[in-house]
């Protein structure tokens, strides 16, 4: 085992090693390690992305929409309702692989498996562990929403090419939810049990009724501004908007901005969080 | 920029030096002020029951844990301000295994060695060889969780060698195994003593520490109580030999206090034996039986590490 500060001269300098990379090189050293567990499963997940919108857009979008539609389409904007619901179901969809991808995967890396214990050992920081996680998030992130596109335009369910626009944008909602939910996630000491919660109620009331089904104004006055301090709702309203070619700059410098911020508070949140967690 | 900084010890043959270091967790000191050093070379032994505080002194050297107070310096360095870099030079083997159950054992070496940021063929090239020491080149390609617990402690110390650390840190390297996989770990580790690598380890089994260290230090309630090597702390603080007696348990008690007046170093009466620490253990079993007290098994034996524990601390390494 020689290395170059065994031949150091008595008495003189200690070198410091290898400089460390900076911080995205060591991020992505702590993303290769989720890209290497992931090389096992990919396959399957890439059949649930793609079966998953076709599932949805068939029942709901093209068979309860016909419903729909032939009760007149005047409060969707008079666009069918999957035209209406496409858009909606990929910001969702966002969301959905963030839940995924940052509840059980940190905590089985933080309390099961303890593979970050084994990584806080070796030259990387928390703030590393969490950004790798992050950007193994986006990745899933781009590749869901891509394949999302691909089937919404093969169902005839983009209205307009600024749909384009909106895959960056369910990404950045997608964020909006890993961000703190990673942060969040890897403070849990004993058991899951908050993420049944967080699934039960969050998710699933935020999916229902922040207008990826029907429009926000459906819902009673007084319970409409819980939905749009929902990040999701900004999501949908971006991405539909996209979708349908109606969206305005003012509009959409908005909602990319209240997404980003939580995005970012969720990522200083983490930084925090991963730390206190594995630096007893 | 110069590449390191100047140490702040004289001495470049010490790579770790600790003064006061101290640990708190809230209210509950887990270390409280001990001082070492470690040189080059040498395998150096933190042997104690668990919750001396054992456990937390390492995971301060691992720069994992900041301590509360007192001094440390790893090769020179300061352990919060220059954590990765210092770590970039350690190898750690945890007391629990930390492997990724689902990869394979090739593919944890590679996680591993991308985390210090090692190229691929390096790593290539040193799972061949790591995993040949570690002898587990047949099951290179097999998933890591069907193996035994023996098999993912030699795997974990060959992952600890992948950045060909100047330091190896083992935190109870043998708990929990089999006493012929222990035999095995313990070879290995032989071995990279011989190789001059700088070993740390903590123990609570007196034979692990016997074996593999040159020196050490026993720790008790987060303090040090006594520092050396195996030899010079029995010398120290125990006898050449031990007469172990084992007498009916109806005669336990009045067997003790007639042995108070054997002529003994020492004597302690343990809730199944009474130990007599004596320069000639067959002198002294004699001497008993002069006594008129005939024990139904005797035992002469070496003095060990445990009876300099069970001196200092008035317990036994088990008794935690």
């Amino acid at each position: 085992m020689t290395t170059p500060a065994q031949a150091a001269p008595p008495g003189q300098l200690v070198p410091a090693g290898p400089r460390p990379a900076d911080g995205m090189g060591m991020a992505i050293r702590a993303f290769l390690f989720w890209l290497v567990n992931y090389r096992r499963t990919w396959r399957g997940t890439i059949y649930s992305s793609v079966l998953g919108p076709v599932l949805y857009l068939g029942a709901m979008g093209v068979g309860l929409g016909s419903l729909v539609d032939s009760h007149g389409t005047a409060s969707l904007g008079g666009v069918s309702y999957l035209s209406f619901l496409a858009p909606g179901l990929m910001a969702a969809n966002g969301m959905q692989t963030a839940m995924d991808e940052s509840l059980y995967p940190v905590f089985a890396a933080v309390k099961w498996q303890k593979t970050y214990q084994a990584a806080a050992s070796t030259p990387l920081r928390p703030g590393d562990l969490f950004r790798g996680h992050i950007l193994f998030t986006t990745m899933r992130l781009v590749m869901n929403v891509v394949i999302f596109l691909i089937v919404m335009v093969a169902f005839g369910a983009a209205r307009s090419a600024w749909v384009l626009a909106a895959v960056p944008v369910a990404v950045l909602t997608g964020l909006a939810f890993a961000a703190p939910l990673d942060a969040f996630a890897v403070t849990q000491e004993k058991n899951d049990q908050a993420f049944n919660m967080i699934f039960r109620f969050g998710l699933i009331p935020l999916f229902l009724f922040s207008g990826t089904f029907f429009p926000v104004t459906q819902l009673p006055a007084w319970i409409r501004p819980l939905a749009y301090v929902t990040p999701l709702w900004h999501g949908v309203a971006l991405c539909r908007s996209l979708s349908l070619g109606t969206a305005d700059w003012l509009g959409a410098l908005g909602h990319v901005g209240y997404l980003a911020a939580i995005a970012l508070i969720g990522l200083a949140a983490g930084q925090r969080t991963y730390r206190r967690r594995l630096y007893v | 920029m110069p590449l390191g900084r100047v140490a702040d010890v004289p001495d470049p043959d010490v790579l770790i030096r600790a003064k006061g270091l101290t640990k708190r967790f809230g209210d509950f000191t887990a270390v409280s002020g001990i001082e070492f050093k470690l040189r080059r070379g040498e395998a150096f032994g933190f042997l104690g029951p668990n919750g001396a505080g054992k456990s937390s002194t390492m995971r301060m050297i691992a720069c994992v844990s900041p301590p509360s107070g007192g001094e440390l310096t790893i090769f020179g360095l300061d352990p919060v301000a220059d954590g990765a870099a210092i770590r970039s030079r350690l190898g750690v083997v945890p007391q629990e295994d930390t492997l990724d159950v689902e990869l394979t054992v090739r593919e944890n070496l590679l996680v591993y060695g991308r985390y210090f940021g090692l190229r691929r063929p390096v790593i290539a090239e040193r799972t061949t060889r790591l995993l040949d020491f570690v002898q587990l080149t047949e099951r290179a390609d097999d998933q890591v969780e069907p193996l035994s617990g023996g098999m993912k402690r030699r795997l974990t110390i060959a992952r600890s060698l992948i950045n060909e650390p100047q330091i190896l840190l083992l935190d109870e390297p043998t708990t929990g195994l089999d006493p012929q996989a222990r035999h095995v770990v313990w070879d290995r580790l032989f071995r990279l003593k011989q190789q001059g690598v700088t070993l740390i380890l903590t123990t609570h089994y007196m034979d692990e520490a016997e074996q593999l260290c040159d020196r050490l230090v026993v720790m008790d309630g987060g303090k040090i109580a006594a520092e050396g090597s195996p030899r010079e702390l029995i010398e120290a603080y125990s006898t050449r030999e031990v007469l172990e007696l084992r007498f009916a348990v109806a005669e336990h008690d009045q067997a003790a206090q007639k042995l108070a007046h054997a002529p003994a170093d020492r004597m302690e009466v343990l809730a199944d034996r009474i130990l007599l620490y004596v320069p000639d253990g067959d002198a002294a079993l004699d001497a008993v039986r002069g006594l008129g007290l005939e024990p139904l098994t005797s035992l002469v034996r070496r003095s060990t590490l445990e009876d300099v524990f069970l001196r200092l601390t008035g317990r036994r390494l088990e008794d935690g």
